[in-house]
Formats: C-alpha cells, sequence, structure tokens
C-alpha cells in the first residue's frame, strides 16, 4: 500500500547507521526510499546491474568506477547499510565541529573524501598511482578525443609534479598535499534538502 | 449523453488543505518525525555547466596561471561528485513512480505519514473509503461492463454492413458512446481546450502517455484509428473486434519489431487522406505525468501533419499514473474505480509538419517541446526505454569531448616539456 515511502521502523538498524555515519533520520529515511525506487526487483540488495540503469551515471565517463566503490572486492550485491556507508563521505561537513582526539575519523571528513577520491584512480590499491593507472583513468576521461602520445605526456608531467619522494609514482601523501589547497569539503559534498 | 453534475467545473475543495494541516499538527503533537514530499527532488543541486566548475576547482586548487589547458589531479573531483549525485536522485527512475503531493487528498494510497492521528480524521477517512468502495465502485463497474459489451457487440454488428456511408456514420457513432460511457465508469472529468486544433484525416495524432486511459480519453472526444499490438485476453477480444467495423492498424507480437514493416504500413495509412487520424504515443511507456521523455522519431519520418496533444492529469483526485512493474492491469483499473475522480485537462495544439531543414528527430523533439509546455511538464531528452535498456554511447561521447577541451584545447597538442 502506498507509494514509495518508508517508516522509520521498516530500516534496518536505523540507530547503527545514523551514528556511523552521521545522516539525520529523515536522510537515512529518505536514502533508504531511493535504495529501495533503485532495487526494482526488490531483492533487499543492489547489483551493479540496477546502478548501471541509471541514465546520468552511465553517461558519466568514471561511471563504472564509481559503481565498484560501492561493491566489496569480488562481490555482486550490496546492502542498504554499506550503500549508505559510501554516501557518507558526501555529507556536507558540519561548521565548527572540532575533531575531538580518540574518537573515530568522521565519514565525511576531508580525509576520507580524498580517499575515497584516491581509490577511483588506484584500482590495485597498493597506495600508489602508477604511471599505467593515471592513464587508464585519462582514456577513461577523454575516451577517443586525444591520442596515446598527447595522453602518455599529460599523464608523465603530472607524475612529476606531485611525485616527491621520485618513485615515480603518486601516493596518497603526495595526492593530499597536490591539492591541499582546494576546499575539498566542499567540492565532495552533496547537501541533502531538508 | 452528459449528464447534468458534470457540466459545472471542478473547484478546488477546501479538503485537501485540512487534511494536511491537521496531520501536520497532530505529528508535532505527539513528536513524530513528518515525512515531507520532495518535489523537486532530494539533492541541492547547483546548475553549473562542466567547464565552469573544472575551472572553479583548479583556480581555488592550484595557484597557477590559469586559461591554459591542464590536466589535475583534482579534475577527478568533478566526475566524482556527479557520479554520486546522480546517485542519490537522477532525474528519470523518479518519473515512474507516481508523483507525490504536497497535501493528502484523502485516499490511504497517497499518505506517506498514515498513522493514527486524529479520531476526526480517520473518520472522514473511513466515510471516504465507505463511499469509494460500496457506491463508486459497483457504479462504476457497471458502467464498464455496459460500455465494453457494447463496444464489442456494437462494432461486430457494425461490421457486417456493406462498405459505404452508413458503415462509416454507424461506426463512427458506435466507437464515440462507448468510449463515453467508459468515460464515466472512471468518473473522467476532462476538461478539453482548442478543439478547433482537432486532428483531421491523414493526420497523426502523438501525445505524452500516462496511463491506457489515455487513449479513452482522446478517443471520446474524437474517432481515430489505433495503433498497437495484439493482446490475448479481453483486450484482444476487443481489438479484434473493433477493427472489423473500422480500420485499425494491429501488430502481431513478431511484426512489431520489425520497423520498416511498421513504418510501411502506417504511411500506406496516411496516404489515404480519407483514411483517419492514427493515435501514436511516441514515448512508448507510461510517464508519470510530470515530465515528457524521448519521443521515438519513427512516427516523425513517415512526413505526415502531426497533430500533438497534451494531457496532464490532476493529481488531486486520484493518479492516473501506471507503474507496470508495480501493478497489472486489473489491480491498476480497479483503483482507478476506487479514488474519486479522474481529472484532466487536454489540449489540442496546432498541427504541425517537418520542415525541410529538420530530420527526424529534431522535428520529434520540436513536438516534444511544445506538448512539454502546453502541459506545465518537464521537457526530458532521455529515453523512457532506458528502464529497461542501456544508454547510448553518444552521451557518454559528449562528456569526453566537453572534458578533453580542458586539458588539450581546440588546437593540436603543443609539447609541454
Amino acid at each position: 500500500m502506498g507509494c514509495q515511502s518508508s517508516h522509520p521502523s521498516a530500516i534496518p538498524e536505523l540507530d547503527e547507521i545514523m551514528l556511523e555515519t552521521g545522516f539525520s533520520q529523515a536522510s537515512v529515511v529518505r536514502l533508504y526510499d531511493r535504495f529501495q525506487a533503485l532495487d526494482k526487483e526488490q531483492k533487499g540488495y543492489l547489483s551493479k546491474y540496477d546502478l548501471q540503469g541509471i541514465g546520468e551515471l552511465a553517461v558519466n565517463p568514471l561511471g563504472d568506477r564509481i559503481i565498484n566503490a560501492f561493491f566489496k572486492e569480488g562481490e555482486d550485491l550490496t546492502d542498504f547499510r554499506s550503500f549508505i556507508r559510501v554516501l557518507a563521505h558526501f555529507r556536507p561537513v558540519e561548521e565548527g565541529k572540532s575533531n575531538e582526539t580518540g574518537r573515530p575519523e568522521p565519514m565525511n571528513s576531508r580525509l576520507r573524501k580524498l580517499q575515497f577520491a584516491f581509490q577511483l584512480y588506484d584500482q590495485d590499491s597498493d597506495g600508489k598511482i602508477s604511471r599505467d593507472e593515471m592513464l587508464q583513468v585519462l582514456r577513461l576521461m577523454v575516451g577517443i578525443q586525444v591520442t596515446d602520445e598527447q595522453l602518455v605526456c599529460i599523464a608523465e608531467r603530472t607524475i612529476q609534479e606531485a611525485d616527491q619522494d621520485g618513485d615515480g609514482a603518486i601516493s596518497f601523501e603526495e595526492f593530499a598535499t597536490s591539492v591541499e589547497k582546494l576546499n575539498v569539503e566542499q567540492r565532495m559534498s552533496l547537501r541533502l534538502l531538508k | 449523453m452528459l449528464w447534468g453534475w458534470e457540466r459545472y467545473s471542478i473547484t478546488p475543495s477546501p479538503f485537501p488543505e485540512w487534511a494536511t494541516l491537521r496531520i501536520e499538527r497532530g505529528a508535532k503533537e505527539k513528536n513524530h518525525p513528518l515525512y515531507k514530499p520532495y518535489v523537486n527532488g532530494i539533492i541541492a543541486k547547483e546548475p553549473t555547466s562542466l567547464e565552469e566548475e573544472i575551472k572553479e576547482i583548479r583556480r581555488s586548487g592550484s595557484s597557477k596561471a590559469l586559461d591554459t589547458p591542464e590536466f589535475e589531479l583534482s579534475d577527478i573531483f568533478y566526475f566524482c561528485r556527479k557520479g554520486i549525485e546522480t546517485i542519490m536522485d537522477d532525474e528519470v527512475t523518479k518519473r515512474f513512480s507516481a508523483e507525490e503531493l504536497e497535501s493528502w487528498n484523502l485516499l490511504s494510497r497517497t499518505n506517506y505519514n498514515f498513522q493514527y492521528i486524529s479520531l476526526r480524521l480517520t473518520v472522514l477517512w473511513g466515510l471516504g473509503v465507505l463511499i469509494r468502495y460500496c457506491f463508486l465502485l459497483p457504479l462504476r463497474i457497471a458502467l464498464a461492463f455496459t460500455g465494453i459489451s457494447l463496444l464489442v457487440v456494437g462494432t461486430t454488428v457494425v461490421g457486417y454492413l456493406p462498405n459505404g456511408r452508413w458503415k462509416e456514420f454507424l461506426s463512427k457513432h458506435v466507437h464515440l458512446m462507448c468510449y463515453r460511457i467508459c468515460v464515466r465508469a472512471l468518473t473522467a472529468i476532462i476538461t478539453y481546450h482548442d478543439q478547433e486544433n482537432r486532428p483531421q484525416n491523414g493526420g497523426i495524432c502523438v501525445a505524452n502517455h500516462t496511463s491506457p486511459i489515455d487513449v479513452i480519453i482522446l478517443a471520446s472526444d474524437g474517432y481515430y484509428a489505433m495503433v498497437g499490438q495484439i493482446h490475448g485476453g479481453l483486450m484482444g477480444v476487443i481489438q479484434r473486434a473493433v477493427v472489423k467495423a473500422c480500420p485499425h492498424v494491429w501488430f502481431e507480437r513478431s511484426e512489431v519489431k520489425d520497423r520498416h514493416l511498421v513504418a510501411k504500413r502506417l504511411t500506406e495509412h496516411v496516404q489515404d487522406k480519407s483514411k483517419l487520424p492514427i493515435l501514436i504515443f511516441p514515448e512508448g511507456t507510461c510517464i508519470n505525468n510530470t515530465s515528457v521523455m524521448m519521443f521515438k522519431k519513427g512516427s516523425f519520418e513517415i512526413g505526415a501533419t502531426v497533430y500533438p496533444v497534451a494531457i496532464k492529469y490532476d493529481p488531486q483526485f486520484g493518479d492516473a499514473f501506471w507503474n507496470s512493474s508495480k501493478y497489472g492491469m486489473v489491480t491498476y483499473l480497479l483503483r482507478m474505480m476506487t479514488s474519486w475522480a479522474i481529472v484532466c485537462s487536454v489540449w489540442y495544439l496546432p498541427p504541425m509538419t517537418r520542415q525541410p531543414e529538420e530530420d527526424a528527430v529534431q522535428f520529434a523533439n520540436r513536438v516534444k517541446s511544445a506538448i512539454a509546455r502546453q502541459g506545465g511538464l518537464v521537457d526530458l531528452l532521455w529515453d523512457g526505454g532506458l528502464k529497461r535498456e542501456k544508454v547510448k554511447d553518444t552521451f557518454k561521447e559528449e562528456q569526453q569531448k566537453l572534458y578533453s577541451k580542458t586539458i588539450v584545447g581546440n588546437h593540436e597538442d603543443r609539447s609541454r616539456s
């Protein structure tokens, strides 16, 4: 009965999710509705196919990599808790919240946002962006519009500029340093309407 | 055939406003979190283009001189954020579920906060249920039964007549009468605008598609030739009967895939100027009446005059959208017959023809925009069939082209080392 709304009691582990992600109850309910709308066969899980069906995501050059970020290694299904954990990275940072030592790093901190972006580059998760990985991402973003030579040129120059310890690859710290002036908190945040 | 009380237009009832306020007050008293429908999407979006955003990111991130096309590590943030944004909320997925209303119309199917709030409200709702299910529903089912039987019997009888003026005259009036009875069966209150633009013989009538009821609504005001696939069951019986009296264009399931065959039969039909206007829904699927999606170009390649029609339902009295993945046809019709009423407006737009410099796709888009503008609907480029198929690569290439310009510019490569 009813359209697409869920009652808060229908959401499993609601309190843990709110604690872990920092989302308000209204936001969690809203995202749960979204989860169910995407889960067309009502499996209770999302598959990669469900996410690939979003037209606007399929035209995003990095669409497939973003989808993969929701799924654990080798798995093809994700439940609501894992789904909202990824989305939690994009929660806006609240003003004036001090970083208390001893508490776990909040999921939407600058560090976590940078780590999320880094993993889109670093597919083999070895903690470094190699020249090949850089080329792969560049190729995804430009398609057939740019020649190989130009891309190699761009990739090598980028690594040269960011690489500080001279190992020919960009580590996470080097990545973080190269974007330290950037307002990452704002660029990697999505504000849910109340 | 019009009953007296339907000549009066529907004035907005005060009940929905009152019901909504009552719910809000009750929720506050009991400290329940209230679910507010998001009519404008759930994310605060900034409408900037790809180039602008990437420039902004680079400007704030590095101290280098700008305006030289260069790749930056931070460019990835743009695609990342856009991607997650569409996962949270995209334009297409929400068009395939019923529209969310700001105020409650006393139907529990549209109420998200349906819990016990107050005695008065529940009594009112209960009364509504009683009226709708025990009084209106049997009346409507009786009417529907009458309408459909008359249609089948009437058209079969007319089919036995020899071809000529009498047959046409009778066929037209049998069709119109039966469709009008069906309209009563749904208590559809329709306002037709600009009836002087009604489709003429030899033309094609295109309209936005929300539910199978669209056909009944248009066919009760004009005599059309229908196009469609032959179904089994009751639909099939009706289809086989009506084609005896009037040349509708029905296809077997296997023929539907053959685009050339479809185009050929349609062309043959429209070239005969005495033939009835064809009724087509170019979206190919039911959308929830908040937007118009991509029109399939097939009907626009034939070269006939196109008569666009915009249909807009008023969701206050009953939501007409058919969510075919959620409800079967029978469940859907029962839901329609237990709503208060189906209220809609139909606008007949002036006829359009394909200009020499346009191709079929541009013509289709032009017609689509006209319909969207008139009906107050969002004009989307996406294909309604997206819910079943994958999107074309050309859209992705556009994004890639735009992005490439920001890293290599418009000229050939200049060596930078």
